[in-house]
């Protein structure tokens, strides 16, 4: 009689522990159990990391023993998505250029998470260097929606969305560089947090676009999200860019009215591109809120039409220098054969890296080339500051922003591969809250019917579609306690 | 178009019709005890790759966090350079390929650099008069900019066995900061550009921000250089040599530069914009790569670290720290202690050579004879000794005691020469080697009287020659009298009175 706990939220792990009716390491095994029953059909872990996972949860249970309070992730089975380091478990990427690479230390996050008491089971699967929107750029296979397996999970962090939607662990570090955590949460049915940029440490995240790359946490509930997000948010010395901003208890801040809130509904993000079923679930949404106490109001962002395009010039920008270290020198897969340095360079990257992220190198390596500077990347910079202070002043008026995640619940696995611009347009409403380092979450917001397949013959299937709230700068708290309120009086059905 | 060796010279004709505009980079490694954006060591020589951690070597996902200490040594250079030091300045990412480079980028700074605006003075040849008068004019030579930036590691490709097909790299230097000191391209010649490297070198050293040792690296010289008609306002094509590793490279590299760009204008053909290597085996520039393949660098602002900002408090407080700066500090001797512009020049040469000199000349000694002593015996024995002002074993007060006993007559010069001889093997001092030596000069004129008289006494052949007309011969009495006091008379005395006993005899 196996213990299942592909339910279970943080704190069905920490009562079951504090009663003693279960230990940590069998916690720890069941999810171990629901890796190697879920992980061969939606590939949600590149590595799984058995042997630590239960020498860690061996030291919980030894607490546990020793009457020790528990620390407020004790024994709580996490993934981590593979851009994240972590000392001696190699840390891919998805990439083949780091197929080996094994990290010679933790990234804080990681590290704060563990300190909490969290067991690090996988490394999560994710697009390469966290390039994509579909999880389909990873060279360890795509993810598989765990709502359906011939849809993907969403990119990037698609196998941390994913390994929680199925049950492997209870939560999951992912990371949002222009939504990377908050739409696979929508597509994967789960929560996923976008916090603040430099409300979390950047130390240890394997760089993609610097001044965007975020780590965030997904878990089952908002609460989850809270208890994970308290563990890992603050400065550290290491991340020049991690903010000084103190630290509130987001778990004890969930609660309390939303009597007078007001939530801005902009105009830009209702519009062509959305489709019909999201469009119904979302405004559903907005209703529930409304119910809540929440006043809704009508804004304009005007500059959203213009985030894309600035967002793959400053992050391809950055992610041209950030990639630059994989030269096959140091670390990292190098080319045999080759008979010069620049063709070994060559062969080492051209075989190491993906067609996306190569696509992304050479756009960035471009737009930042004598005589494009100024009419790409410093272009792009001003549009930034421009979508910044269009929250700015929406933030004015109101106390948070209720958009879709995402324009489509997920698609079909190779639907939008053939055609860059098509993938790029599933970020649509996540790219400008990433451009203004805002915090963002999506939280589930019922079922819609899958896009196209109605006149099929074979069953309709229901796919998640998630609500995406965005906040004022280091205002998580309220943030949370809005998806909170709106999870807790049942969402949209 | 390469030269021979003796196409360096360039005739005068040339040389009054061509102009060379000289600019120099400086990077000089500044001496914090950790590298500018990690924790790691910058000692020198320590065993390769041991002084790393995941930020100097470029790890997936490490970041800088800038080290506050290079940021005080940096400012307190540009503010002793005269530069302004910008309130905000920001670092950028210079992205190129290269095994030594781990990250794929240099953390520098580009369009907002740490200090401008400054100048340093120059002895120059331009204000003096034809013929050459004693007197040198100074000049100013604008300072650009003065920027931050890391260093990268060290490629080593020979001394292996299998150095052949395969090269190594030591990232212990890695991270270790640098600031560069761009010049304006004031220089006119390569003793201009000699002379604004030896102050800029000398300034740094006063301020103890870095080593300045070029053989370890830790400042290095590239040089732009063109050259143009006289009289023309605008810059001539330009070349940029690198590898100038020592001073003597430099000027030798720029005159090999300047003669080869005014044989090419000359014969009318064009200067090629180029970066050239200076090749010291055949003693020439050589081309390493023209424009065409010059590197875009895609400078970008750095996202991983805050714009820098430099408080004015914090640099008032900076400022306090500065030590009086080499030219003060000449200015000021030549006033205090009567000095010659030259032997301040030379006094001032270090600090801690000006502080020996000023610690003798408080404990009492006459100032000039002091600048002599230190200048000529002290220095002329601790190069024969390969030894620094700092490893001196005669402490300056020391030699103040000895030049004591020169002022009160108890040695003459030769004496204390000697006794200084023996001052720097036993370190003790004067007083106690005169006493144990027995040497104390004779001055009593009795006493010396009556050693002239028996040795006149004793001569009477060299005697007789003398009265008869040889007096060349006093020599010859002036040494036996000296020989019979085992040098201690005071030797104007012994001429004094023997001229007296002579001509009485």
């Amino acid at each position: 009689m196996s213990l299942d706990i592909s339910n279970w939220k943080i704190e069905d792990v920490l009562r079951s522990l504090r009663s003693r009716e279960t230990t940590a390491t069998e916690i720890c095994q069941a999810s171990l159990a629901r890796i190697a029953a879920e992980n061969p059909k939606n590939n949600s872990l590149i590595t799984v990391t058995q042997e630590r996972a239960l020498a860690r949860a061996a030291a919980i249970d030894r607490m546990a023993a020793s009457g020790e309070r528990l620390p407020p992730l004790a024994g709580v089975p996490v993934a981590v998505k593979d851009v994240i380091v972590t000392e001696g478990t190699r840390t891919t990427c998805g990439s083949r250029i780091l197929e080996n690479y094994v990290p010679p230390y933790t990234a804080t996050a990681v590290e704060r998470m563990e300190a909490a008491g969290a067991i690090v089971v996988g490394k999560a699967n994710c697009d390469e260097f966290a390039m994509g929107s579909s999880n389909e750029n990873s060279a360890f296979g795509p993810v598989r929606n765990p709502y359906d397996l011939e849809r993907v999970s969403g990119g990037s962090s698609g196998g941390s969305a994913a390994a929680v939607a199925s049950g492997m662990a209870v939560a999951a570090l992912g990371s949002d560089t222009g939504g990377s955590v908050r739409q696979p949460a929508s597509f994967c049915g789960v929560v996923g947090l976008m916090p603040t940029y430099g409300r979390v440490s950047r130390y240890g995240l394997v760089a993609y676009a610097s001044s965007l790359d975020h780590i965030g946490p997904v878990g089952r509930s908002v609460k989850d999200v809270a208890v994970l997000l308290s563990a890992i948010a603050g400065h550290d010395p290491l991340d020049s860019t991690s903010a000084a901003v103190p630290v509130p208890n987001y778990v004890s801040e969930l609660d309390g009215n939303l009597k007078g809130f007001k939530i801005g509904v902009p105009r830009e993000y209702f519009a062509e591109g959305l489709s019909s079923g999201v469009r119904t679930q979302v405004e559903a949404g907005l209703q529930a809120l409304g119910k809540l106490g929440c006043e809704m109001v009508e804004i304009t962002l005007p500059h959203t039409e213009y985030a894309t395009a600035c967002y793959y010039i400053i992050a391809t920008a950055e992610a041209s220098a950030n990639l630059a270290r994989y030269d096959g020198v140091r670390y990292g897969y190098r080319a045999p054969g080759a008979a010069s340095l620049s063709e070994m360079y060559q062969k080492t990257r051209g075989q190491g890296f993906g067609a996306e992220v190569k696509r992304r190198i050479i756009l960035g390596t471009y737009v930042l080339s004598a005589g494009y500077y100024d009419a790409y990347y410093l272009k792009a910079q001003k549009v930034r500051h421009l979508i910044a202070a269009d929250f700015s002043n929406a933030f004015e008026k109101v106390d948070a922003i209720a958009a879709p995640t995402a324009p489509t619940p997920a698609f079909r696995i190779g639907e939008k591969t053939a055609n860059p611009l098509e993938m790029y347009l599933s970020d649509v409403y996540t790219l400008p809250g990433s451009l203004a380092g805002i915090p963002g979450i999506s939280v589930p917001c019922g079922w819609s019917s899958a896009e196209g397949d109605g006149g099929s013959s074979s069953e309709i299937k229901k796919l998640p579609v998630g609500i995406q709230l965005l906040g004022k700068h280091f205002d998580e708290a309220r943030l949370l306690r809005l998806a909170h309120q709106f999870e807790m009086a049942g969402g949209v059905a | 178009m390469e030269l021979t060796r003796d196409a360096l010279e360039i005739p005068e004709t040339l040389k009054g019709k061509y102009e060379p505009v000289i600019g120099l980079e400086v990077h000089v490694q500044l001496r914090t005890r950790s590298k500018i954006f990690c924790g790691c060591s910058t000692r020198f020589g320590d065993p390769p790759n041991t002084n790393s951690c995941p930020v100097c070597l470029g790890l997936p996902g490490a970041l800088p966090v800038l080290n506050r200490e290079a940021v005080a040594m940096a400012v307190k250079a540009a503010l002793a350079l005269n530069c302004r030091v910008n309130s905000f300045s920001r670092f950028a990412r210079k992205n190129y390929f290269y095994p030594d480079l781990p990250k794929g980028y240099q953390i520098s700074q580009f369009d907002q650099p740490l200090a401008e605006h400054g100048w340093i003075e120059i002895r120059s040849e331009e204000g003096q008069a034809e013929g050459g008068p004693q007197e040198k004019g100074t000049k100013r030579i604008g300072i650009t900019r003065l920027h931050m930036e890391e260093d990268a590691g060290k490629s080593i490709h020979d001394g292996f066995p299998d150095s052949q097909d395969k090269s190594y790299v030591d990232l212990n230097r890695s991270g270790t900061p640098l600031a560069e000191i761009v010049s304006e391209p004031d220089l006119r010649s390569s003793a201009e550009a000699y002379d604004y490297l030896t102050r800029l070198k000398q300034i740094l050293e006063y301020l103890d921000v870095s080593d300045c040792n070029m053989e370890e690296g830790s400042l290095r010289c590239d040089a732009n250089v063109s050259v143009r008609p006289r009289g023309q306002q605008e810059l001539g094509v330009k070349a940029e040599i690198k590898n100038l590793n020592s001073f003597r490279y430099l000027q030798k590299a720029l005159d090999y530069e300047i003669a080869r760009q005014t044989q090419l204008l000359e014969r009318g053909e064009k200067v090629v914009q180029e970066t050239r290597l200076w090749n010291l085996e055949q003693q020439k520039t050589v081309s390493m790569r023209s424009k065409e393949y010059a590197h875009d660098y895609r400078y970008f602002p750095e996202p991983d670290l805050l714009p820098l900002a430099v408080s004015d408090a914090w640099q008032k407080e900076i400022q306090q720290t500065l030590p009086e700066l080499p030219d003060a500090k000449r200015r000021r001797m030549v006033s205090q202690y009567k000095l010659r512009e030259y032997d301040a020049e030379v006094l001032t040469a270090s600090q801690a050579l000006a502080g020996y000199y000023e610690k003798v000349a408080a404990a009492g000694a006459d100032p000039k004879l002091a600048a002599n002593w230190v200048m000529g015996n002290l220095l002329g024995a601790l190069k024969a000794a390969g030894k620094q002002i700092g490893e001196s074993p005669v402490s300056p007060e020391a030699l103040a005691g000895l030049l004591a006993l020169i002022q009160d007559k108890t040695l003459s010069g030769k004496m204390a020469k000697s006794v200084f001889e023996e001052m720097l093997s036993t370190s003790e001092s004067a007083k106690t080697i005169v006493g144990r030596m027995g040497l104390s000069q004779i001055t009593d004129s009795d006493q010396i009287r009556d050693t002239i008289r028996n040795v006149i006494a004793a001569n009477p052949k060299q005697l007789a020659q003398y009265k008869s007309g040889k007096t060349s011969l006093i020599g010859f009495f002036v040494g036996q009298v000296m020989k019979e006091t085992k040098g201690q008379a005071n030797p104007q005395k012994v001429n004094e009175l023997l001229k007296e006993e002579l001509g009485g005899a």
